[in-house]
């Protein structure tokens, strides 16, 4: 029923349509795959560039291989909160129900991909430094950015009118945004364990091209997920809140006619 | 091939890190995928049942 929203024909596209949850719903649905599918492809071909044509690492050996999964997915547990973030403002400064939701589909993907960089960061730590884990200003604040995102989940949990868990996670998230750069540039702030940043955007990047290149295409896999997986996580809440409020919609009538 | 799965000494790390990274993007793909299944079966009973137009 809803899909043919999308089909009705009009050649004057108004965007605004689709900050509607039932606008967006078959949009969502109709993205999803065009982000999927590259997903899958640059995994593979990020894979191929990271185990078969990149060059050992002349200090780290084979060690230096989880780079193509840690790196990427550390830079998307942070891109996956300012972009939780940047819907929370929205939702707090125009009080609109989608760019909630949005925020709502992010956080759990934003909370796998910060326990995806610290799982893969221990393993690598071990061989090259000879810990699994050191309370320095990187991992910590990294390991903080993982309680934001289960303690932005679990406070929706804890409120039951939507609404009003929407503006309360938002004001959560926009709070905790203070730890992003504080991740970021903790390398540079602090004395840490944890290396500085290989790959920044005014200076050379410190590694070979092969390195980098594999990287990269690993971190366009990540974001080619993370948008689908949000895009599908959305349609789902889209419908568990439009079920919701049809129930209670249901159950209020029925209590005024007396029938409960 | 076997080569390939020591590592040169760091397949413990290199193949605990991918696995685990992998095993949470399978569960979150199919976590993804039965959330929204629950909510469609839920609308189309809803809707059977003229709660929802």
């Amino acid at each position: 029923m809803r899909d043919s929203t999308l089909r009705t024909k009009s050649h004057n596209v108004n965007w605004f349509r689709y900050s509607s949850p039932a606008s967006f719903y078959p949009l969502a649905g109709a993205l999803a795959p065009w982000f999927a599918v590259p997903a899958i492809l640059l995994a593979l071909a990020g894979l191929y560039i990271g185990f078969v044509l990149a060059p050992t690492d002349a200090q780290q050996g084979e060690a230096y291989r989880i780079i193509f999964v840690h790196v990427p997915a550390a830079w998307m547990s942070l891109l996956i909160y300012l972009a939780m973030a940047f819907w929370s403002a929205l939702a707090l400064g125009f009080n609109t129900r989608l760019s909630a939701m949005m925020a709502q589909a992010l956080a759990p993907t934003g909370a796998l991909m910060t326990l995806v960089a610290l799982w893969t960061g221990a393993l690598w730590g071990k061989p090259t430094w000879g810990t699994y884990w050191a309370w320095d200003a990187r991992m910590t604040s990294e390991l903080i950015l993982l309680f934001l995102y289960l303690g932005v989940i679990a406070l929706r949990q804890a409120i039951d009118a939507p609404r009003r868990a929407d503006r309360a996670c938002a004001l959560l998230t926009l709070v905790g945004a203070i730890n992003v750069p504080i991740i970021y540039f903790s390398v540079q702030w602090w004395n840490t364990l944890h290396q500085g940043a290989s790959v920044s955007v005014t200076s050379a990047p410190r590694m070979a091209a092969l390195m980098l290149s594999g990287m990269l295409v690993m971190a366009l896999a990540a974001w080619c997920y993370s948008i689908a997986v949000a895009l599908v996580r959305v349609r789902s809440i889209i419908l568990e809140r439009e079920n919701a409020a049809a129930g209670s919609a249901q159950l209020d009538g029925m209590a005024t006619r007396g029938a409960l | 091939m076997s080569d390939f799965l020591h590592m040169g000494g760091y397949g413990y790390y290199v193949w605990s890190a991918y696995g685990g990274a992998l095993l949470a993007v399978v569960a979150e793909i199919v976590a993804v995928r039965w959330r929204l299944r629950a909510a469609r079966d839920a609308t189309s009973t809803l809707i059977a049942v003229g709660w929802l137009k």
